[in-house]
């Protein structure tokens, strides 16, 4: 299956997804007016690797800023990530926050609070 | 009392100015906007965190206004179309964003209520209603029913106020200001 890797834009974020080693990556800004044109080809291709999914998926998740219009949509992926856990895979979910973003982490904590993975809560410090 | 929009802008512009714009919301004018703000509260603010806050705010202001603008019928009112407008400014150690966006008048009612019930909920309760529109809503190109407004609530403490002008029998003129 395909990788997709997506070049990010001031209001977009870098995207990669790799099948061959199960490393999923979103990285940068999402703020984007409408999110679910944009996300849809990331959902799609998660629902395709949940398939066939390596033994262990990673997923870093590194944004600066995302606007409720993609908070959904960031949900939607990791619904399709909580499939492939429930079906017996392994799911690593790191989620990285600059120091002092609290509002930030507790962005992660309330998607941890809704899909049932625990996430690897990192901190990057200057 | 009648209607004017100068006097309207004029009121929103108090402190000290960072931006203020009348006229056409367009996706195209909000990303301007927020590369020119963006830069100058690097200027301005050490605070990395504060910073961020500003931006989201910014962020969830703008793109509200941008998907709830809603027309005068006809040309004889002279204002362009999409019209809203919206200010930046400083006011001691805080910061404001201001919006203003004509709305049907029918949708009024309903929109004070939402923003009664956003400002009188608790941090932990407005988390809570937050995970649940999340989860449980549908959502539209139009947005998430009504998350951006739980999300500028959550991260202001309920520091955001609104009013209301009646601009004629059918529409009226919607305020939002964030203090941060």
């Amino acid at each position: 299956m395909d990788s997709i890797s997506i070049e990010g834009t001031p209001k977009t974020p870098t995207v990669s997804l790799d099948a061959g080693t199960g490393i999923v990556e979103i990285k940068g800004r999402s703020i984007p007016e409408n999110s679910i044109e944009f996300y849809r080809p990331i959902v799609e291709w998660l629902e395709d690797y949940s398939k066939d999914p390596q033994k262990l998926t990673t997923v870093n998740i590194q944004l600066e800023y995302f606007n409720t219009s993609s908070s959904k949509c960031i949900l939607d992926v990791f619904k399709k990530l909580e499939g492939i856990k429930k079906a017996r895979n392994e799911v690593v979910i790191n989620w990285y926050y600059e120091e002092d973003d609290e509002d930030m982490l507790e962005a992660g904590e309330d998607y941890e609070s809704i899909i049932r993975i625990p996430f690897k809560m990192i901190e990057i410090v200057d | 009392m009648s209607f004017n929009i100068e006097e309207l802008f004029k009121e929103m512009k108090t402190g000290e100015v960072l931006l203020a714009y009348k006229g056409s919301i367009t996706a195209e004018l909000i990303t301007n906007v927020l590369g020119v703000v963006e830069t100058k509260l690097n200027h301005v603010i050490d605070k990395s965190s504060t910073k961020k806050k500003i931006y989201n705010i910014l962020v969830e202001s703008l793109q509200n206004l941008y998907h709830h603008v809603d027309d005068l019928p006809g040309t004889t009112n002279n204002l362009d179309v999409h019209f809203g407008i919206f200010v930046i400014s400083k006011d001691g150690e805080s910061y404001n964003v201001r919006t203003g966006n004509f709305i049907s008048t029918n949708k009024v009612k309903k929109l004070k209520e939402r923003f009664d019930k956003i400002k009188s909920l608790s941090r932990d309760e407005l988390k809570e209603l937050y995970k649940f529109v999340l989860n449980n809503q549908m959502f539209s190109d139009k947005g998430g029913g009504g998350l951006g407004l739980i999300d500028i609530a959550r991260r202001t403490d309920g520091q955001v106020d609104y009013n209301f002008n009646t601009y004629d029998a059918d529409y009226s003129f919607f305020r939002m200001s964030v203090t941060i």
